[in-house]
């Protein structure tokens, strides 16, 4: 992925356009989804020689049509092998009618798939996977080397959401106005599990997948620019643009994770930073609010403080208020408590986490004792610091997450 | 999240199962196996020799000593594994359940470690 040359970026912007206008007239998402993977490799191939055609769009949505035919009709002779009985119908007529064949070239379908991809009925894995292959652009092999699984395991689980798709008869449309808002969420979710996925990934051997988060960020922009004026959707891709600005400050060359107060703020992405501002300015000045937009104003808030030192923590704990009202949940509550202890000092903030030891979602979750750790720390507890940094490490199941802990336990350990 | 599921069995115990109920043990975990693969959760896996093939190697002082048989002597002994990939806990549980060896002996379920991870 990341040595993709320029012409791929434009191949994979067409993909979904050409699969939305293949399905339109062909119906069966399954073969036409094959087909334009078939088109896409072949222009793969074929361009870098041959020179980009002067229809690109045009090139693609003929080679996969030829495909789908071809395909309909050997299934369709196969069928007609199978079932001796019957006299088969002409072979046009399983084919669904191009009754909307005229529309013009420039619809953009990239949202109904998205809708399509992000079926509630599908797995999250699916959801994930499907997403990136039909409207990303992406190969099976690519999608399964940024999620570390064997290549079989994914086509095997893009095979079985196409196959959900087809045995469920979903159609390819806009979901009604009255699930809509619901079913955006689902795709937002997706596409922030799909940046999450090659955020966390840290340097070293596993660096491709973090072109997850830049096909994460082009999806983002693709739903922000069909839906300007949704605030969420706005949100979600400044939180992206926010995150995604530290990047290049959050993992030391050899791996190891650089906490947000240690990051050497001028490596990070400015450019990103400004357009993320901006981004979640606007939607808090037209918009309903929403979560994605407070995380993304929090962030901002983070980003925009020159030094560690200079972080308006009581901006960040005003929205933290926000979104545990809007939006309650532990891991908020966690994250609010740090902007607490920053604000009131951390015996309040710990008094805080207490209430989560009774909630089971948490009371044996890592970030719950990374948290106290770093509380108990700045209380000057160093013996409950260091107790709550080793069970933190114990608990993780990341491996740069638990070096980290390690590495401040030991730190306090030696000044003892 | 991945899991390893050990499949551990008493060799011993093993040899003794009619030729029947050993099949029916193998067909039991093929099965599982295949459904796994359709439902996207199989990563991988593979059966182990017997222990009797195994070799113990430690260094000490830079010397490497090589001796026969597994570190821990027990009556189980690891002798297979499964990776999968499973949305939550629980369902990895769910599926060292089915497995047959934990009707006899145990499946051990063991959360893999990730590469990436958050800073805080």
């Amino acid at each position: 992925m990341s040595t993709a040359p320029a012409f791929e970026d434009l191949l994979r912007g067409l993909a979904p356009q050409v699969l939305g206008a293949l399905v339109r007239r062909y119906g069966h998402f399954d073969a036409c989804e094959d087909a334009v993977q078939e088109a896409l490799l072949a222009a793969t191939v074929q361009w870098p020689d041959e020179g980009v055609p002067q229809n690109p769009r045009g090139w693609l949505a003929t080679v996969a049509s030829r495909r789908v035919t071809d395909q309909l009709r050997s299934d369709h002779a196969r069928q007609r092998r199978e079932n001796t009985i019957a006299a088969r119908a002409p072979r046009g007529e399983t084919v669904t009618p191009a009754s909307d064949a005229d529309r013009p070239a420039d619809r953009d379908d990239t949202l109904t798939l998205l809708f399509l991809c992000c079926h509630p009925a599908l797995s999250p894995a699916s959801q994930l996977a499907l997403t990136l292959r039909a409207v990303g652009g992406l190969t099976t092999a690519q999608i399964a080397s940024a999620f570390l699984v064997p290549e079989a395991t994914m086509a095997q689980r893009i095979s079985r959401a196409k196959q959900r798709i087809k045995s469920t008869g979903m159609p390819f449309e806009m979901p009604a106005e009255a699930e809509r808002a619901d079913r955006l969420s689902v795709v937002l979710h997706v596409l922030y599990l799909i940046f999450n996925e090659g955020y966390t990934a840290t340097s070293g051997p596993h660096l491709h997948r973090t072109d997850l988060t830049g096909e994460a960020i082009r999806l983002a922009r693709a739903v922000h620019r069909l839906l300007p004026a949704d605030g969420e959707v706005a949100g979600l891709l400044a939180l992206m643009l926010l995150t995604d600005a530290r990047r290049p400050a959050r993992t030391r060359p050899d791996g190891s994770l650089v906490p947000l107060e240690e990051q050497d703020r001028s490596r990070w992405d400015q450019a990103a930073i400004k357009e993320g501002v901006a981004l979640v300015t606007d939607a808090l000045a037209h918009a309903p609010i929403g979560p994605y937009q407070l995380q993304a104003a929090i962030a901002a808030v983070h980003d925009e403080a020159p030094t560690s030192a200079d972080t308006d923590w009581r901006q960040i704990l005003g929205l933290y208020d926000l979104l545990e009202r809007l939006a309650p949940n532990p891991m908020v509550t966690l994250n609010r408590a740090v902007a607490v202890a920053m604000v009131r000092g951390p015996d309040v903030a710990l008094d805080l986490l207490a209430t989560l030891d009774a909630d089971d979602r948490m009371a044996r979750h890592y970030r719950l004792a990374a948290v106290r750790a770093h509380l108990s720390e700045m209380a000057g507890d160093r013996s409950a610091a260091l107790a709550d940094y080793q069970t933190a490490a114990r608990r993780t199941t990341s491996l740069p997450e638990r070096r980290y802990l390690e590495s401040r336990a030991a730190r306090l350990r030696d000044a003892r | 999240m991945k899991y390893i599921l050990l499949i551990y069995q008493n060799p011993a115990a093993w040899e003794t199962f009619a030729e029947e109920e050993r099949n029916r043990v193998m067909a039991e975990a093929g099965e599982i196996m295949e459904e796994l693969t359709q439902s996207g959760e199989w990563i991988g896996g593979e059966g182990l020799a017997d222990p009797s093939n195994t070799k113990t190697v430690r260094v000490r002082d830079g010397v490497p000593a090589v001796t026969d048989g597994p570190f821990v002597e027990s009556k189980e002994q690891l002798v297979g594994y499964c990776i999968v990939q499973c949305d939550t806990p629980d369902r990895a549980t769910e599926i060292a359940a089915r497995w047959p060896d934990a009707r006899y002996w145990a499946m051990e379920v063991r959360p893999i470690m990730e590469p990436g991870g958050e800073e805080m």
